[in-house]
C-alpha cells in the first residue's frame, strides 16, 4: 500500500493529542478506544485529495480546535410536543439536571459513560464495532476518531416497543465548544424504537451513532436542524439489519455552514429493508451539505431506498455520494436511489455521484439523480391562480421536498417536519 | 368587461408575430366562444392574457374593467378577478389540492383587502362546489392533479373556477380529452357558474362543446386575427364546412 500523505497522518495525531481518550473505563472499552485510534492512524485524516471528500473541504472539521462561532437565539423547540423522553446535551455534555429521567418502558437507557465503565455484553458488541465495519471498502476516518474519543452519549437497549421516542436535543452554550457524541444503541428481536435528533449541540460537532437491528426490529431516526448560519459538524450512522427488520431515517437542515452526513447500512438478514432519506435549505457560498451513504446487500429480498434532496440558492453547494452494494448472494434486492438539486438561481451547485456495484444477478435497482431550476409552468399555474410569486416558488420548494418528508412513517411526525420545513422556506432559511 | 383591442403579440424568443391585431370584447354575463384551425393564435391569446412569460405584447391593450391586463403580474390578473381554465392542467406533487385551492383564494382576497377565509370557512365553501362536480374527498385530499385522469383534471379546473368565483374566464380547449360525459359534467358546472356579472371566453376547436355550453357571440379566429364574428350559427357552420371556406372569405 502507497504511504499516506504525511498531512493526513499529522492531522490525525493532531486530533487525537487535542483529544484525550476520556478515563476510568473498563478494558473492553480502553481496547476498543485504542483500536479506533489504530484505525484513524492507519487511515489518516481525511483530506480534499481523498475520493469521498474531493467536493467537501474536511478541514473545517479535521482542525484540532473548533473554530469560535458566536451564540445565537435558539428557534422554537423541535418535537417538542412529541411526549418524547428528552436527553439535553449542553455543549456536547449530557446534562441530567436538564434531561428527563432516563427510565422508559420497554428499553434500558444509560449514559455511554455508564456503559463504557461497566461490562455491558451488549454495547460491547456496538460500541466500535459497526463503525470499525463500515469502514471498509471506504474509509470514514472522522468516525474512528469519534469511537477513539467521544466520551458523552447514550446507550439505548430496547427491548420491547418503545412507545416514546426519545429525543437527543442539542443546546450551545459556548462559542467553542467540540461536541464530541458517540451513541451506541441495540434493538433486540421485535422491538421499535425511534430516536429524534434536533440543536445543535455545539459549535462543532462530531457524531457517531452505531445501530444493531436484530430480528424483525425497527428503528427510525429523523434529526432536524434549523436555521443556523454557523453550524459545523459531521454526523455518522452505521446501521446493522436483521431479518425482517427495518432501519428509516430521515434528516434536514436548515442552513449551517458545513454539515456532512455519512450513512451506513449493512442488511445481513433476509427481508430487511432501509430507507434514508434527507433535505436540505442552503443559501449561500458558505452552505456545503453533503450526504454520503453506503448501502450493501448481503441478504435475499432486501429492500433499500436512497432518497435526497437539496434546496440551494446563491453559491450554496450541494452534494451527494451515495453507493449500493449487491453482494453475490444478494438476490432479489430491491435497490432505489434518487437525489436531486433544486436550484434557486444560476449560482448554486448540486453534485451527485451515484453508484451501483451488483454482483448477484436477479435484482432489480434503480437511481436517478436530477439538477434544475423551478419548473415555469407550474410557477405560471400557481400565479396564474393568485398566488404571488415567492409564495408560489416556496410552495414548489415544499412539493420538491415532499417526496423526502414523505419517507417519515409516522404521520405526526412527517407533519411536524412539513410544517417546520413550510416555515423556514418562507422566513428564508 | 374583457376588452381586447387590437392586441398583437410576438414570441419573446423568436422573431415570430402569433397574434395580429386581435379585437374583441366580452361583455359581462355574455359566453363567447373561439374557434379556429390549429396555430390560429387561440391559446396564445389565453396565455398573453393571463401573463404566461415568454411572449412580447408589440401593440394594443386588453383591459379588464377598464383595468390595463398588460401591465399586470399574473398574480395581479387573477386577483383582479380573471381566470384561465389550462388546457394542459399542470401536476403538482407534494402540495394538496385543498391547501393549493386555500391559498389561491386567501392570496387574492388579501390582495383585494378582503379578509381571507378560515380553514372551516373555506371547507364548507368547497364541499359546496366539489359536490356540483363530482369531486370526491379523495380528488381534493390529493396532490393537485397527480394521478388525475384527463376528465378529473379539467373537473378540478373546474372546481378552481367555482371556488375561486373569477369576473372573467377563459376556457382554453376544456374539451379536449373528455369523452361525452365528462364534458356534460364540465358544461353543467359552467353553466352553474353563468350569471348576469361574469363573462367568459370559451376556446374550442369543434362546436360540441357548445351544444352544452350556448354561446351568445361565436368568432373565428385564423392567421393572428378574429376573421369572422357571429351568432351560435356560426359554429354550425364552421363543423359542416370547416374552416377553410371561412379563410377564403375572410
Amino acid at each position: 500500500m502507497a504511504a499516506l500523505p504525511a498531512r493526513k497522518l499529522e492531522a490525525a495525531e493532531a486530533l487525537l493529542a487535542a483529544h484525550p481518550a476520556p478515563q476510568g473505563e473498563g478494558a473492553w472499552a480502553r481496547e476498543a478506544r485504542a483500536a479506533a485510534a489504530a484505525r484513524l492512524r492507519e487511515m489518516g485524516a481525511p483530506i480534499g485529495r481523498d475520493e469521498y471528500w474531493k467536493w467537501t473541504d474536511p478541514s473545517a472539521l479535521t482542525a484540532p480546535e473548533a473554530p469560535a462561532v458566536p451564540l445565537h437565539a435558539a428557534g422554537p423547540a423541535i418535537f417538542a410536543d412529541r411526549g418524547a423522553l428528552t436527553v439535553v446535551f449542553v455543549d456536547g455534555v449530557l446534562r441530567r439536571d436538564l434531561s428527563d429521567d432516563l427510565s422508559l418502558e420497554g428499553a434500558e437507557i444509560c449514559t455511554l459513560e455508564e456503559a463504557l465503565a461497566a461490562d455491558i455484553h451488549w454495547a460491547r458488541e456496538v460500541f466500535g464495532v459497526l463503525e470499525a465495519r463500515g469502514q471498509d471498502p471506504v474509509a470514514r476516518p472522522l468516525a474512528a476518531f469519534n469511537t477513539a474519543v467521544a466520551g458523552q452519549g447514550l446507550a439505548i437497549r430496547a427491548t420491547g416497543k418503545v412507545s416514546r421516542p426519545v429525543l437527543i436535543k442539542g443546546v450551545r452554550e459556548s462559542e467553542t465548544s467540540d461536541a464530541l457524541m458517540h451513541h451506541v444503541v441495540k434493538l433486540e428481536e421485535g422491538a421499535e424504537l425511534t430516536v429524534l435528533e434536533a440543536g445543535g449541540p455545539g459549535a462543532r460537532v462530531n457524531s457517531v451513532l452505531e445501530v444493531e437491528i436484530a430480528d424483525r426490529a425497527a428503528f427510525h431516526q429523523i434529526r432536524a436542524h434549523g436555521p443556523e448560519a454557523e453550524r459545523r459538524g459531521a454526523w455518522h450512522l452505521f446501521a446493522r439489519l436483521g431479518t425482517e427488520s427495518v432501519c428509516k431515517t430521515f434528516s434536514v437542515a436548515a442552513g449551517g455552514r458545513l454539515t456532512r452526513i455519512e450513512q451506513v447500512a449493512e442488511l445481513t438478514g433476509d427481508d430487511a429493508a432501509v430507507h434514508l432519506a434527507g433535505a436540505c435549505l442552503g443559501e449561500g457560498k458558505d452552505f456545503i451539505h453533503d450526504d454520503t451513504v453506503f448501502v450493501t446487500h448481503d441478504a435475499v429480498n432486501c429492500e433499500s431506498r436512497q432518497v435526497f434532496k437539496k434546496v440551494l440558492r446563491d453559491q450554496a453547494k450541494g452534494i451527494f455520494q451515495g453507493k449500493i452494494l449487491v453482494k453475490p448472494d444478494a438476490q432479489k434486492t430491491d435497490g432505489y436511489q434518487i437525489s436531486q438539486g433544486l436550484l434557486l438561481d444560476e449560482h448554486a451547485d448540486f453534485l451527485a455521484k451515484p453508484e451501483l456495484e451488483i454482483y448477484a444477478d436477479d435484482v432489480a435497482c434503480s437511481h436517478g439523480s436530477t439538477c434544475g431550476a423551478v419548473d415555469e409552468d407550474a410557477l405560471y399555474y400557481l400565479r396564474a391562480r393568485g398566488i404571488p410569486k415567492r409564495e408560489a416558488e416556496n410552495m414548489l420548494v415544499m412539493s420538491f421536498l415532499g417526496e423526502a418528508v414523505e419517507e417519515i412513517e409516522s404521520e405526526d411526525l412527517a407533519e411536524e417536519m412539513r410544517e417546520r420545513i413550510a416555515q423556514w422556506v418562507m422566513d428564508g432559511a | 368587461m374583457l376588452e381586447i383591442k387590437n392586441l398583437q403579440v410576438k414570441l419573446e424568443e423568436e422573431d415570430k408575430q402569433i397574434l395580429k391585431g386581435v379585437d374583441l370584447t366580452v361583455e359581462a354575463g355574455k359566453v363567447h366562444a373561439i374557434m379556429g384551425p390549429n396555430g390560429s393564435g387561440k391559446s396564445t391569446l389565453s396565455y398573453v392574457l393571463s401573463g404566461r412569460d415568454g411572449y412580447e405584447v408589440t401593440g394594443g391593450s386588453a383591459t379588464l374593467d377598464g383595468e390595463d391586463l398588460l401591465e399586470m403580474e399574473a398574480e395581479e390578473r387573477a386577483a383582479a378577478g380573471l381566470f384561465l381554465a389550462f388546457q394542459y392542467p399542470v401536476e403538482i406533487p407534494g402540495v394538496g389540492n385543498m391547501t393549493f385551492l386555500r391559498t389561491a383564494l386567501n392570496s387574492q382576497r388579501k390582495a383585494r383587502g378582503e379578509p381571507e377565509m378560515s380553514a372551516a370557512e373555506f371547507l364548507k365553501h368547497i364541499r359546496e362546489k366539489a359536490a356540483q362536480l363530482q369531486i370526491t374527498q379523495d380528488m381534493l385530499k390529493r396532490p393537485v392533479n397527480v394521478g388525475f385522469s384527463g376528465g378529473e383534471k379539467k373537473r378540478n379546473e373546474i372546481l378552481q373556477m367555482a371556488v375561486l368565483e373569477p369576473k372573467m374566464c377563459i376556457l382554453d380547449e376544456t374539451d379536449s380529452g373528455l369523452d361525452v360525459d365528462a364534458m356534460k359534467l364540465v358544461a353543467d358546472g359552467v353553466n352553474a357558474l353563468r350569471d348576469a356579472g361574469r363573462g367568459f371566453l370559451v376556446i374550442t376547436h369543434y362546436q360540441r362543446l357548445l351544444d352544452h355550453i350556448k354561446p351568445d357571440v361565436v368568432h373565428i379566429m385564423s392567421d393572428g386575427r378574429i376573421i369572422k364574428t357571429g351568432g351560435p350559427e356560426l359554429a354550425l357552420e364552421v363543423e359542416k364546412n370547416g374552416y377553410a371556406d371561412l379563410k377564403e372569405g375572410a
